[in-house]
């Protein structure tokens, strides 16, 4: 199976901002850990979501809007695509996600083609 | 209240009658329908074909009888269909493609795969409602239709619950498999939640539901013997079930104290106290089968409070739950009184629930503080939309406005 994970921060940056050095780096471990984590493919870090574009075209003209889509309460922070098993071999790698474990979420999705 | 409506015969303890042709199709579902699925990694595929097979089963075995093995027959016979389908079905066939290649019509022993379906139909990742809906469709073979009225939501929203979580079981890869020794323990507790949230949807005067809950407990039991908690559960409910018929009186509730204990299900008891010792013989000490052990002393004539209450102590330090301080208080007003039980309850921050009020309403009349119990039952009322709760505090409102 292939799963996109998706991850939202929450509060988990200005909480792991507040930690002492050596869990910080623990943070940043546990994320090359999950990069080197077999099955997983990186995608390239994801800049803040205030510093997003969004783009929208209503009757063929392109509307461009400052920031994330705002249909969704937070933006999505981050992502990886991970190839698993099954669904509880990828709840395993998404609990090894620091944002989850400090207010924030991880959002697994399966892929699917639809074309 | 809803009638029990079921067009096949209520599962019950000690019914060891005649099986007819349904009893057989009842007990016989769960564990065809996990063999299919086991077997085609498909739950609508192996639906169907469990389906047909049954359909078979109903047309010709009144004629020609039922078949030594009616397991094997109609795990064989289901098993032919699918495979007939797939080789049918170009789709189908490249999906199955592994499948068709000849081991197919050897008949074996077939696998009791019914864990791995629980399991399943139990998985976090689907929704709780989902949880017990596919859980009765598959293991209990519960019709649609059926689960639809015992949880009071139209036959269409139902079918769409089932719909829905069939496909993200599929879509979202969600493994049919026992789960491995170290998520063993949360996804057990998955299970037992929702078996105990079945039982509970009966309790209010579903029988049908309550009595299927009982059938799933002791499944779970049979698949999973030396497991403590599933012992305490199939305890707790064949206890609480026992007093069934003496909870209501006239569409009225009964307390405890007041029902007719010679209306109490003896037999039902006597399996709960069976169930709650082998518990407690393999080190069972967790919530179900500390429910289950307060359960029993409630059964006792007269009622060990002080055990009752350390047990409530024992529950509320493993469940950190308000509700079970709660319940302790009642435990320790009728053994060291009710101001005792109030101080408990005035420490617990239960505001909106109704049985907080309820209960401080009961002590405060027992200490005599009338004016302060009759604003407690006022406020117990108006949180409750139970008609029969409504009522029974409406008599006790009348009771002390007479005083």
């Amino acid at each position: 199976m292939k799963y996109v994970m998706l991850i939202y921060q929450g509060t988990a940056l200005e909480r792991q901002a507040a930690l002492p050095e050596d869990e910080q780096k623990q943070v940043y471990a546990d994320y090359q850990g999950i990069n080197q984590t077999p099955g997983v493919t990186p995608a390239p870090p994801m800049g803040l979501p205030e510093n997003a574009t969004t783009v929208r075209v209503e009757g063929g003209k392109t509307l461009t809007t400052d920031g994330p889509f705002v249909g969704m309460k937070e933006a999505v922070g981050g992502l990886f695509i991970l190839e698993a098993d099954d669904l509880d071999a990828a709840i395993e790698v998404a609990a090894r996600v620091p944002a989850a474990r400090y207010g924030g979420a991880v959002e697994i999705r399966p892929s699917e083609v639809y074309w | 209240m809803v009638a029990p409506s079921r067009s096949v015969p209520r599962r019950c303890i000690g019914n060891h009658g005649v099986s007819t042709l349904e009893q057989v199709f009842r007990e016989e579902w769960g564990r065809v329908l996990a063999t299919l699925i086991g077997f085609l990694g498909d739950f609508d595929l192996a639906e169907e074909a469990v389906q047909e097979a049954f359909a078979l089963a109903a047309d010709r075995w009144p004629r020609d009888g039922v078949p030594s093995n009616p397991r094997a027959w109609l795990t064989t016979t289901a098993r032919n269909r699918a495979t007939d389908r797939i080789r049918r079905d170009r789709a189908l066939r490249t999906k199955f493609g592994l499948l068709v290649g000849g081991t197919v019509n050897k008949a074996t022993a077939f696998p009791d795969e019914r864990l791995e379906l629980i399991f399943t139909c139990c998985h976090p990742a689907l929704a709780i409602e989902a949880q017990v809906a596919l859980t009765l469709r598959t293991l209990g073979g519960l019709t649609t239709d059926e689960i639809a009225r015992a949880f009071l939501v139209p036959e269409p929203t139902m079918a769409q619950r089932l719909v829905r979580a069939k496909r993200k079981i599929k879509a979202a890869g969600i493994p049919f498999r026992v789960p491995p020794e170290h998520l063993l323990r949360d996804r057990l507790d998955a299970v037992l939640a929702v078996v105990y949230l079945i039982f509970n949807e009966g309790y209010g005067g579903r029988d049908e539901l309550a009595a299927e809950a009982i059938w799933l407990g002791r499944a779970l039991a049979e698949l999973l013997p030396d497991e403590p908690e599933v012992r305490g559960l199939l305890a707790m409910m064949f206890l609480h079930d026992s007093r069934r018929e003496t909870r209501f009186r006239d569409g009225e509730l009964v307390l405890l104290d007041d029902q007719d204990r010679s209306r109490w299900n003896t037999a039902q008891i006597a399996a709960g106290r069976a169930e709650l010792d082998r518990a407690l013989a393999r080190g069972g000490r967790g919530p179900y089968v500390l429910q289950a052990a307060i359960a029993s002393l409630h059964a006792e004539v007269p009622c060990d409070w002080v055990q009752i209450a350390a047990l409530y102590g024992e529950l509320g330090r493993l469940t950190g739950s308000p509700v079970v301080e709660l319940n302790r208080a009642i435990a320790v007003a009728e053994t060291e009184g009710p101001g005792a039980g109030l101080r408990i309850v005035d420490q617990l921050g239960l505001e909106d629930f109704r049985y907080l009020h309820s209960t401080r309403a009961e002590l405060l009349r027992r200490l005599g503080r009338t004016d302060e119990a009759r604003d407690a039952y006022q406020r117990a009322r108006a949180l409750t939309d139970d008609g029969a709760e409504r009522r029974f505090l409406e008599r006790r409102l009348t009771e002390l406005a007479g005083q």
